[in-house]
């Protein structure tokens, strides 16, 4: 027997998907974080961090926590972070001390730095239970990059378990395998990346895509634009059904209140199935604030969405202002127009079927102006959508109050000749008219001044850059292109055994809350 | 793993403008050089068109007079007193009296307004059957069930026309005569009854049920009047083409106000020698004092309107359009020097940086 020959080495390389680096960049741009949860080792996690641009060499300190047992892992978690701030006396704390019954939210806290914190298997297992995961979550929500290495499948679960119960924020787990897809069915957003290692992260997740960048327009070109419409739609919807009901709450106080409706009852049953749903749905599907050069190059325009600024109480309380407002003007002014009133030929103007008709095309021409007015992006469709919903209501209205219909369906169809009489009445016209610039003009100032008084620098900026286009940009390089290209590790420490065997691992049954 | 650039993978959706949110787009952008200019020509065009609108009104004039007789100063209130409590009140007359410096130029109208009369109310509204109205024979006895209580008889026949709309018809008339010289003789004033109602109520949906044997008495047969009135819907008026569910009384009041303030038309003052307008003198109006609005604090009046391209006097749409101009014309304004000042700030700001 001599001494061992080496013969070779093998070496397995798992390549970084394109993009990788860029995408994390431009995800802190947002003020997103991003928390890396592997069962990788830890050299391993540790060089990808780096590759990837999660730590970058400027950091002011990377803070490991590999403590074997609970104390270890408390001092670990409590000293090497900003030491005076997890004090008995620290007000958060000596809150959580109380264990209140009602789920609360940490507020966010501000480091003093940049810091990374690299935890393992063994250590977060201790650290995840009860006393020690509110330090666990407060020293990691301060750190910019958190590595979390060597993780069973449902300790990443549990981390993303941890987040969401105690932090107002919305997570969301990428992962390629099978072990990933636990972590990605507990957050809010589940994506799944389709690669070399099998479908099953694929079809446990929301969304699916094969490359990690695609992150990029996931989340600045399709959420962003997906968050705009919703709030668009939801405010609009609310605006067109305060207008249409709160005309009644007006007319009551001149119906003696007996709960007479204003408008035909073929025009409210069609109301939002017909003539205002499609303008509304092209709203939804196509409008865009930002195109989406413009959305990838400035990812701090995806800020608004994170703090519920588009669409909350105060918006609401708006947009019910605003139908108030509406629906005042939409009955008094055919009131006054037709007030004891009569025809140019001496007949009659002030009947019930005369006024219910200068009404509702009173509000339908406001809403429709209402929806053109915050459509920033008109595309044919929704030129069609819009002004054909319109014409729509016009072709339904004959149709309804034609002889034929009315005449074989008499007491079901009973607004016979109310079209003919009226269409032709330059009073109806001209409150038409007024209404609409009413309520057309205040939205016009308000979208004006907004700006001036309160602005929202980044999309400002971007209107005027629109305005004025500028040469396509120019691709941003990294400042200092990490050395670390590739992640390496030897096998030469202990698997995940000893983990496994301690029985720390296994899902506890958390007692039913009440 | 890399991507072929010509095979497209089975589940790559497709790559037209449409399904990657590529289509061309119109975006338009709000800036000062839109939206002031549009207050300001809003602005004044609302101002031009509500000084149109307020002289328009303001030419036309009306004479109104409230005959409800409740003050106890006028004629009615004679007829007024007598019809308290009793119904149906007694047949009653009265008179009102007025003279007309100059020629009320015409085509004169004549309406009757009724206040705090709630044609609106929605149990009222719902009364009617238009299928009756519209003449089936089917449904002229066989009248909906909306229209109870006014839908059969004390006698347990149909009532035709049903409801209580057509239960509380408008039954006051009115005669106009016209005294040429002082101390002279009235002579009656020819009222134009026909051409009250719309067209399209007196032509298509208001029909009466076909004659039987040619008697529009004998097509009713089986049916009762409505309680309150005094004769059978087939005695209206001695015209047949005016008479039945086709009298223009009865189609006007059928078409139900929106409003509890309201008017409707009466007559039409176009023949004779009245056709240019209403000439100077002395005028009667011989009021039949019929229908009993004191019980629920309504009001009568009577009036005669001219009539212009935009109807009766009507000042609100002048009004409001002038109020509107002035006010975009002001905010107009206002915006314009925030949007100044806020422009040389921004500037400054800029210059610093």
């Amino acid at each position: 027997m001599g001494t061992p020959k080496l013969l070779g080495a093998t070496a397995i390389e798992d390549k970084l998907q394109d993009g990788v680096p860029e995408t994390i960049i431009t995800l802190n741009k947002a003020k997103i974080k991003v928390w890396v949860l592997t069962g990788d080792k830890q050299e391993t996690a540790v060089n990808i961090a780096y590759a990837c641009n999660i730590f970058h060499d400027e950091m002011d300190g990377i803070f490991i926590v590999e403590g074997k047992d609970n104390e270890t892992v408390q001092q670990e978690l409590r000293d090497k972070m900003k030491p005076g701030c997890l004090l008995e006396s620290d007000p958060i704390n000596s809150y959580l001390t109380t264990k209140p019954k009602i789920p609360f939210r940490i507020p966010e806290e501000v480091p003093n730095g940049t810091y990374g914190l690299i935890i393992n298997g063994h250590s977060l297992a201790h650290a995840l239970e009860g006393n020690l995961q509110l330090d666990l979550l407060r020293t990691a929500c301060m750190c910019k990059g958190v590595i979390c290495c060597r993780m069973t499948p449902l300790q990443k679960a549990q981390v993303v378990e941890l987040v969401k119960r105690y932090k107002k924020v919305v997570t969301l787990a990428i992962g390629d395998g099978a072990n990933d897809v636990s972590m990605i069915k507990a957050a809010h957003i589940g994506v799944g990346i389709s690669g070399q290692e099998g479908m099953q992260a694929m079809l446990n997740s929301d969304f699916a895509f094969s490359q990690f960048h695609h992150l990029q327009r996931l989340l600045f070109v399709h959420g962003r634009w997906s968050y705009n419409r919703m709030c668009k739609f939801l405010s609009y919807f609310f605006y067109k059904n305060f207008a249409f009901t709160l005309v009644h709450f007006w007319y009551a106080f001149y119906s003696g209140f007996s709960a007479q409706t204003v408008y035909d009852t073929w025009f409210i049953t069609f109301y939002n199935l017909v003539y205002t749903s499609l303008p509304v749905l092209g709203l939804s599907l196509f409008d865009q604030d930002v195109n989406e050069t413009w959305s990838l190059r400035f990812p701090e325009l995806y800020e608004p969405g994170q703090h519920n600024l588009y669409f909350n109480k105060k918006e609401f309380v708006k947009c019910l202002l605003h139908g108030i407002y509406s629906s005042l003007v939409l009955f008094f002014i055919p009131m006054g127009a037709i007030y004891n009133s009569v025809r140019g030929d001496g007949k009659e103007i002030s009947d019930y079927q005369s006024f219910s008709m200068i009404v509702q095309t009173s509000l339908l021409c406001v809403v429709t102006t209402q929806i053109a007015l915050e459509t920033t992006y008109w595309t044919m469709i929704s030129h069609i959508f819009t002004w054909g919903s319109l014409g729509f209501y016009f072709c339904i209205l004959f149709f309804l109050y034609s002889d034929g219909l009315c005449l074989m369906f008499p007491n079901v169809f009973q607004f016979l000749g109310v079209a003919r009489n009226t269409l032709n009445l330059p009073q109806m016209w001209l409150s038409i008219a007024l209404s609409m610039i009413l309520c057309m003009l205040p939205v016009v100032g308000y979208q004006f001044l907004k700006p001036l008084f309160w602005p929202v620098s980044i999309i400002d900026r971007i209107h005027h850059c629109m305005r004025h286009p500028l040469p396509p940009p120019i691709r941003t390089k990294l400042k200092h292109p990490s050395s670390r290209r590739s992640a390496y590790a030897f096998s030469h420490k202990q698997g995940f055994g000893a983990l496994i065997t301690s029985g720390k691992t296994l899902k506890t049954k958390l007692p039913k809350q009440k | 793993m890399t991507w072929s650039a010509t095979a497209r993978g089975a589940h790559q959706p497709d790559n037209t403008a449409f399904t990657q949110q590529r289509l061309p787009a119109w975006q338009p952008l709000l800036s000062a050089g839109i939206a002031l200019p549009l207050f300001f020509c809003a602005g004044l065009a609302f101002i031009g068109l509500g000084l149109g609108l307020y002289y328009s009104s303001n030419s036309i004039k009306e004479l109104e007079y409230d005959y409800t007789g409740g003050s106890g100063l006028s004629n009615c209130s004679v007829c007024a007193a007598a019809g308290q409590g009793r119904a149906p009140p007694p047949r009653c007359s009265c008179a009102w009296y007025f003279s007309l410096p100059e020629l009320f130029h015409g085509p004169v109208y004549l309406y009757y307004e009724l206040t705090n009369f709630y044609q609106n109310n929605r149990r009222y509204g719902v009364s009617r059957d238009d299928a009756q109205l519209s003449g089936l024979p089917s449904a002229l006895r066989h009248p909906v069930n909306e229209c109870a209580p006014y839908q059969l008889s004390a006698a347990g026949l149909p009532i035709a026309p049903c409801g209580a709309i057509a239960n509380s018809l408008f039954n006051d008339s009115f005669s106009l005569w016209h005294q040429r010289q002082p101390g002279g003789p009235y002579v009656e004033v020819p009222l134009d009854r026909t051409g009250i109602a719309w067209w399209t109520d007196y032509h298509i949906k208001f029909r009466n049920p076909p004659l039987v044997n040619g008697s529009l008495a004998l097509a009713f047969q089986g049916t009762a009047p409505p309680p309150n009135w005094d004769r059978p819907v087939y005695e209206l008026s001695p015209d047949p083409n005016n008479t039945g569910f086709i009298n223009q009384d009865f189609v006007v009041w059928m078409r139900t106000a929106a409003l509890p303030t309201f008017r409707k038309l009466y007559a039409r003052i176009r023949q004779g020698n009245y056709s240019a307008g209403l000439p100077r003198g002395a005028y009667r109006v011989n009021i039949t004092y019929n229908y009993p609005v004191r019980a629920f604090g309504g009001h009568k009046l009577i009036i005669f309107s001219s009539i212009s391209w935009m109807g009766g006097k009507n000042p609100f749409l002048g009004i409001a359009y002038l109020v509107v101009g002035s006010l975009c014309i002001l905010t107009g304004f206002v915006m314009l020097v925030v949007y100044i000042r806020y422009q040389d700030q921004n500037d400054e700001d800029e210059e610093d940086e």
